[in-house]
């Protein structure tokens, strides 16, 4: 156990050093950081200045190497847009995307899991069919598209539902989220719908492959000649062995739902981390840009960790192939 | 009769046991023809300045012009035809999508193929660097490609080949492990082939069927990528219009009801991304041992 946790450790700061020099060398190297970062109304002198200012007169090595100190201390420089700290800015817009992918995780487990489950539990059955047709479609569908087509309809033409922004924010156990309020679950749905509708679908792939390899297995024949009810062994022992896969795909998705989040941000301009990156990116912010990725990077590596580290509580196989590496 | 050809009858008659992907096969050729065949047959080049007149922008679909041009899908902010549009972003998303897709195969499988063949060290080094990788969203490797190189057609290609080569690498390694214990490759190993021999005339064709299955998937989700990139600005830049950076243009006019210019280029993704997906769904359920 202990080994298997160390070398994942080990991987992820690897993979963390590797993202640093490639953001590092992407954003400083292959763009001119001079001509990025000045104002081109500058004079020489005060160009000089700037250079020296920010050691862009130093060699490569050592301006990488103030990059990593400084990261580390968590100053990732100021936005040129908003003139604030990128880190702060991020972190500020950070509560609304978590709790836009929070919304959506739930929407698209509560639809798919019981999807999944009876499509793999009568696999030739008509609704069956039509439920891993509406996969492929709900996978086919470009998200932003979607995005579009539900502005439209709901918003545009029906007037049910606010289209863009972030709604009232409530507070409830100390916790402030838009999740709280009426107004707030308004203006929040749509979004989350649209970011589900792709999770949906792989969730309900998922669950029915699962379920159409469970339900072969002798523990099930044993259940059924025990006299269980079909109730039952669907509820106790097909749904908990699906659970394992599930768990990893939630851990997944969860963080893929987060990347995701910068396409339906920017349709439903809502005010997450997605659509500041991606203003970042229209305005050539860059530090909030470089901020972004590594932030976004080191979350994806603790949440792979995470996933792999409770992986191996769930199914002792991996425990035991670790272990013996 | 000719093996190759009973190989393909038989593999046709298979295939065509599923109506819904043969019928998904020929809604792909003909959207294939249109993108390969776009300049000949658009009604109208939209990127011909002579010919798009700014006095018809945003005309509603089936609607004329004062000098008798008919526009079935409507036009767009420029006054382009939107039939014209389309038929010219098809051919961009497919050939950006097809381009990477190609590539990808060919690094992915060379890496898939000889981490099989070669093992040790090599081989935990790439699979490493592949699970990494298929760790990560493909759409947050491509942004943080494109955000930190910038947009640009190669930039967007070379994001998009990233995105899909660990899944040829790992389809590879897996059929690659299952063939290099058979017989033949023991055989070519008698004969003192080369390793480069054994590996890509002998052990590559016999791992092609479950490769194709992941490129057609791989392939469309490509297209379906390449177009949210552009739809953000990221991906092409806006002399290679593709269908995303039409729906990107369009989507400034969604809130005055003018919804053709984001809609009909997003129905044509959305039925070429769908019939590749459903023409590769049936190729897997067909070289899936396990169904049958």
């Amino acid at each position: 156990m202990t080994p298997f946790i160390f070398t994942r450790l080990a991987q992820s700061v690897l993979v963390l050093f590797i993202m640093s020099l490639l953001v590092f060398g992407g954003v400083n190297l292959v763009g001119d950081p001079v001509e990025m970062l000045i104002n081109p109304e500058a004079d020489q002198a005060e160009v000089e200045r700037v250079i020296r200012e920010l050691g862009l007169d130093r060699p490569v090595t050592e301006q990488y190497w103030y990059f990593l100190v400084n990261a580390f201390k968590g100053d990732l420089g100021d936005s040129f847009i908003f003139g604030e700290p990128a880190l702060k800015l991020i972190i500020q817009r950070m509560p609304a995307t978590l709790e836009l992918a929070l919304f959506s995780l739930f929407i698209s487990l509560i639809i798919a899991i019981p999807l999944g489950i009876y499509a793999g539990y009568k696999p030739d059955s008509k609704t069956s069919k039509i439920i891993m047709g509406g996969s492929i479609l709900g996978f086919s569908m470009p998200t932003f598209w979607v995005g579009i087509i539900f502005i439209m309809i709901f918003a545009v033409h029906l007037g049910w539902l606010p289209s863009t922004g972030r709604g009232e924010i409530g507070t409830f156990l100390g916790i402030n989220s838009s999740l709280f309020t009426l107004n707030g679950l308004s203006h929040v749905f749509l979004p989350a719908l649209n970011l589900a509708l792709f999770k949906i679908s792989s969730v309900i792939r998922l669950t029915r492959a699962g379920t159409r390899e469970i339900i072969l297995q002798d523990y099930i024949t044993f259940a059924r000649s025990k006299g269980l009810s079909e109730k039952r062994i669907v509820l106790v022992h097909i749904l908990k062995n699906i659970l394992i896969p599930i768990v990893t795909v939630v851990g997944l998705e969860f963080g893929s739902l987060i990347a995701f989040s910068t396409v339906t941000e920017t349709v439903f301009a809502w005010p997450g981390m997605g659509k500041l990156i991606i203003d970042s990116i229209y305005n050539l912010d860059r530090p909030v840009i470089v901020a972004y990725l590594m932030i976004i990077v080191t979350f994806f590596v603790f949440l792979n960790l995470i996933v792999d580290i409770l992986y191996t509580f769930l199914d002792p196989r991996v425990r035991i192939k670790g272990d013996s590496q | 009769m000719n093996p190759k050809i009973k190989k393909i009858k038989e593999f046709w008659k298979d295939f065509s046991s599923n109506k819904v992907a043969v019928v998904s096969l020929i809604v792909f050729m003909l959207i294939l023809f249109v993108a390969v065949f776009a300049p000949l047959v658009s009604p109208t080049d939209p990127y011909d300045l002579n010919t798009v007149s700014i006095m018809n922008s945003r005309l509603a679909p089936f609607s004329e012009d004062f000098s008798g041009n008919y526009f079935l899908l409507g036009t767009d902010g420029a006054g382009r035809d939107m039939v014209s549009a389309i038929f010219y972003g098809l051919r961009v998303s497919l050939g950006v999508g097809v381009l990477s897709g190609i590539f990808a195969l060919i690094i992915g499988s060379f890496f898939g193929i000889s981490a099989a063949f070669f093992g040790g060290k090599y081989e935990s080094v790439v699979m490493r660097i592949v699970d990494i990788q298929l760790s990560f969203p493909s759409i947050l490797v491509a942004l943080i490609i494109l955000a930190a190189f910038g947009k640009g057609v190669e930039k967007t290609i070379i994001a998009l080949i990233l995105v899909q080569w660990a899944y040829y690498a790992r389809t590879a390694r897996s059929s690659a492990l299952v063939e290099l214990n058979k017989e033949y490759v023991d055989a070519a190993r008698c004969l003192a082939f080369s390793n480069t021999r054994i590996m890509f005339k002998h052990i590559l064709p016999n791992c092609m069927a479950p490769l194709i299955v992941v490129g057609t998937l791989q392939t469309a989700h490509a297209i379906s990528l390449e177009a949210t990139l552009s739809f953000l600005g990221l991906g092409l830049p806006i002399t290679e219009p593709s269908l995303g950076l039409l729906i990107g243009n369009g989507f400034e006019y969604m809130y005055s009801g003018d919804y053709w210019i984001s809609i009909f280029p997003g129905v044509a993704l959305l039925i070429t991304v769908a019939s590749i997906n459903l023409v590769g769904d049936h190729l897997r359920d067909m070289f899936n041992p396990r169904l049958h």
